[in-house]
């Protein structure tokens, strides 16, 4: 088992080393500067701030500085903004997103999994055309517009719940960006799961146990839901990697302090140090989660052997 | 899970948000302020909303009243030689840090050649080029010790200028003239900036920043005027999303929204009455025309070109909010400029009979169906620049021009422009930094790195030039205006309006009056009790 993790992390390194290198020479290869503006600033002032950033020397030098960089743990500087630096950006944003993220992932795939085996097992009754229509407005619905709906009725017309801002930990704060986050996962999950669990239940084997006589509920508990999770579970990494970098609407719409909103703005604004460091973080993360579900999948799974 | 459980959360919920809302004390200001600001640094701020923050926790020598008008801040007087060139300050006794120490002239001096050392490469360390040697300093030809500041004692400081500029005291109201506790500053460098460590000298102070979410100030006490300063505490918002911006305001999280959708700005006549506020703001946006490319070497296809251009329904119609079309450079309101704005004769014609004119400029000139003119409209990518973008082409097509529409993102279009590298037409926009029509005028000087176009007009800038050289005040504005006239008859750019500060305020809030600036500090704000 660990000579199987310290095998997948040695074959991730490149993987990383790869997708920070290609980030690097597109962000260069984009036309406009990180000083390019309505204002363009003096010749002498821009050769300063060129100089300040390494951005006046060869493109291979300053990929070599900022690799050796990276490797010492440096991120090196933001260019748009001056008082903080990419590491400090992240420290300040990370627990936020993760909180946001992991607490959605919980969310999601609670619900997701309940809703699934209810589906399933009221297979083409109400509660499984309830299901369907849960699925359908979490994924057809893009989810700015379900942020929209429900800061302006939730927030504003009802008063419920505050419609954004993050004054400090604040679990009602939270809760209308969490069902933003999650609706579209747990919807997903929902019919991973839903389909998978229809299948097991048709198997020769919960039908033996169900001739035995036992307890439907038994049945579901003891056989059936742990196969069904497979292709839940092979889900769940994607998923979460998905529900930490796709919180950049949320963080917008809701006005949160995470860093998925650093993402964009930095790769609009052409913020190389921002931009890569973020990349870093979210690579990485990638690499972990993947890791951990092929961990989680094999416990569950017999089949499936460490290699 | 039954009903009477959802209702319980429900209830729940409501309760904390209410209890959370009610935390906010009468004395809490909550301002949308825009995007994240890229610093607290005077030296290192270019945007309005960083201007909101730092201009209510630092002080210059002057200041800015409720009108935007420049008024005493730390001096306590000053006087001005007879040839205008050199203004002397006296610093008032009760100036302090807020941490006790005397604001010295000497923290003034070090702020000064702190924003003009090439190595600190403030954007806007232009804006202070009127002092002696300030230009080369900051081009790095000079040294900085003979910038023509001089410090007399720990209360007086002397600057002596290259020429006289009726606008200096403007300038000195600007965030680049702001002075930096020099005693902090050298102990901790770049760490001063830090909320455990700032120090202030205006009316606030800066307690608290979380990156992407807010800064929070405190009123200081140790500010001079601070008896009558009502607001305790300011937080200042970073939103990218104005929608969500908006939504939060009828929510009644924000006081003061600094910029609202203006497709909302019929539901809040309706709604919220006498809370938008849509005032003339000191700005052009306009377009750029390519001066090097041939076919645009025509005046007469300038004109027609501006002619066909129906500035009326941009503001009303198209943008919702009513800005005023600008056919001069030069907006209305323009300190050290009592005029009228500029108007050609064929503004006052009837739209179609313009058109009519425009068209038969364009034949004149060679262009027809069968021969037209193409040109390309380049603007950055936003909705409103969009809309205009497209009306406009639309208004050309009868002059037998087809315009091809791109645009990109702001940093490529800036730097397109910059190298005078696109095929026609450029959107563009000029917000003034100081109140003075040189402001205005100068981004159509042939050497400067902001005429996009490539305007080059010998006359114009000869009058620019000795413009700077008088002292009488009605006279420099009557050259000023001569340069103004003789760039809009030659249609060295298209103005399409003047800009409009759109602010959304709480009945709540008092003292907030309309300004050509669009500054507001919350020093002149305060509560209602209701």
């Amino acid at each position: 088992m660990i000579r199987y993790v310290l095998r997948r992390i040695l074959a991730a390194l490149p993987v990383a080393f790869i997708a920070i290198t290609l980030c690097f020479i597109v962000l260069r290869l984009a036309p406009g500067g990180p000083f390019d503006g309505e204002r363009p600033l003096p010749p002498a002032v821009l050769q300063n701030v060129l100089a300040h950033y390494n951005l006046d020397k060869p493109i291979w030098e300053q990929y070599w500085l900022y690799v050796t960089g990276v490797l010492q743990g440096d991120l090196g500087p933001s260019m748009t903004s001056y008082d903080f630096s990419v590491s400090q950006l992240l420290a300040i944003g990370l627990p936020f997103t993760l909180m946001l993220g992991f607490t959605a992932f919980v969310l999601a795939t609670t619900i997701g999994i309940i809703a699934g085996i209810i589906a399933a097992v009221n297979q083409n009754k109400w509660p499984d055309y309830a299901l369907v229509f849960f699925v359908m407005i979490g994924v057809i619905v893009p989810n700015f517009l379900i942020a929209a709906l429900l800061q302006l009725w939730v927030g504003v017309y009802l008063g419920w719940l505050p419609a954004g801002g993050w004054p400090g930990f604040s679990i009602a704060h939270l809760i209308l960006p969490v069902i933003v986050l999650s609706w579209p996962h747990a919807a997903r999950i929902s019919r991973l799961m839903r389909g998978s669990m229809i299948e097991i239940l048709g198997t020769n084997y919960v039908r033996t146990a169900k001739s035995k006589g036992i307890g439907e509920r038994l049945v579901l508990a003891r056989h059936a839901i742990k196969p069904a999770m497979l292709p839940v579970v092979s889900y769940l990494g994607p998923g979460l990697s998905y529900l930490l970098t796709g919180s950049l609407v949320v963080e917008q719409v809701f006005g949160l302090p995470g860093i998925g909103r650093y993402f964009i703005n930095a790769a609009l604004n052409r913020d190389y140090g921002l931009v890569l460091g973020t990349t870093i973080f979210y690579v990485v993360l990638i690499l972990i989660l993947n890791l951990l579900v092929d961990i989680v999948y094999a416990w569950i799974d017999p089949k499936v052997r460490y290699r | 899970m039954k009903f009477k459980h959802v209702l319980a959360g429900g209830v729940l919920a409501g309760l904390m948000a209410t209890a959370m809302a009610s935390t906010a004390s009468a004395e809490t200001l909550n301002i949308f302020n825009g995007g994240e600001p890229a610093s607290i640094d005077p030296h290192r701020v270019s945007g309005d909303w960083e201007n909101r923050i730092v201009g209510d926790y630092l002080e210059g020598l002057m200041t800015e009243d409720i009108h935007a008008e420049p008024i005493l801040g730390q001096a306590a007087d000053y006087t001005v030689s007879d040839d205008g060139l050199v203004y002397t300050f006296t610093i008032r006794d009760d100036a302090v840090w807020s941490d006790g120490e005397p604001v010295k002239a000497q923290d003034f001096e070090y702020a000064f050649k702190r924003l003009l050392d090439p190595e600190m490469a403030a954007d806007y360390a232009y804006l202070q080029y009127p002092i002696k040697n300030a230009e080369a300093v900051n081009a790095g030809e000079m040294e900085i010790d003979e910038l023509g500041i001089n410090v007399i004692d720990d209360k007086t400081i002397e600057f002596t200028l290259e020429q006289p500029t009726p606008y200096f005291l403007d300038a000195l109201t600007h965030y680049t003239a702001y002075p930096v506790p020099m005693h902090l500053v050298e102990e901790l460098g770049d760490e001063w900036i830090r909320p455990e460590n700032i120090v202030s000298n205006g009316a606030y102070t800066i307690v608290e920043w979380i990156p992407n979410s807010y800064i929070r100030s405190e009123k200081s006490e140790t500010y001079y005027d601070a008896e009558n300063v009502d607001i305790e505490e300011v937080y200042y918002y970073a939103m990218d999303d104005i929608s969500a911006a908006f939504q939060r305001y009828r929510a009644g999280d924000f006081h003061i929204l600094t910029d609202f959708p203006t497709d909302q700005y019929q539901l809040l006549q309706d709604q919220y009455p006498g809370q938008a506020h849509v005032d003339p703001f000191l700005g052009v946006y306009y377009y750029v025309i390519n001066h090097n490319m041939e076919e645009l070497a025509d005046p007469n296809v300038r004109q027609a070109m501006s002619m066909a251009i129906n500035r009326d329904v941009i503001g009303p119609n198209i943008l919702g909010t009513g800005e005023l079309p600008a056919y001069g450079w030069v907006p209305p309101g323009t300190a050290n400029y009592d005029f009228e704005e500029y108007r050609p004769d064929w503004a006052d014609l009837e739209y179609g009979e313009r058109v009519a004119q425009a068209v038969a400029l364009m034949e004149e000139a060679g262009y027809s169906a069968d021969n037209p003119l193409n040109l390309q409209l380049r603007y950055n990518t936003n909705e409103n620049h969009q809309r205009i973008a497209v009306a406009i082409a639309a208004m050309w097509e009868p002059l037998h021009i087809n315009i091809e529409l791109f645009n990109s993102e702001v940093a490529v279009h800036y730097d397109a422009l910059q190298n005078n590298d696109f095929d026609g037409i450029g959107r563009a926009g000029w917000l003034m930094d100081y109140n003075d029509p040189i402001n205005m005028l100068e981004l159509l000087r042939s050497d400067i790195i902001y005429n996009y176009g490539r305007y080059n007009n010998a006359e114009f800038d000869e009058l620019l030039r000795e413009s700077a050289t008088i002292l009488d005040m009605d006279e420099r504005a009557e050259i000023l205006r001569q340069a103004e006239e003789i760039a809009m008859s030659e249609t060295a750019a298209f103005p399409i309006y003047y800009y409009v500060s759109k602010n959304v305020v709480s009945p709540e809030v008092e003292g907030f009056e309309a300004n050509a600036k669009d500054i507001h500090r919350t020093r002149w704000l305060s509560m209602s009790e209701d």
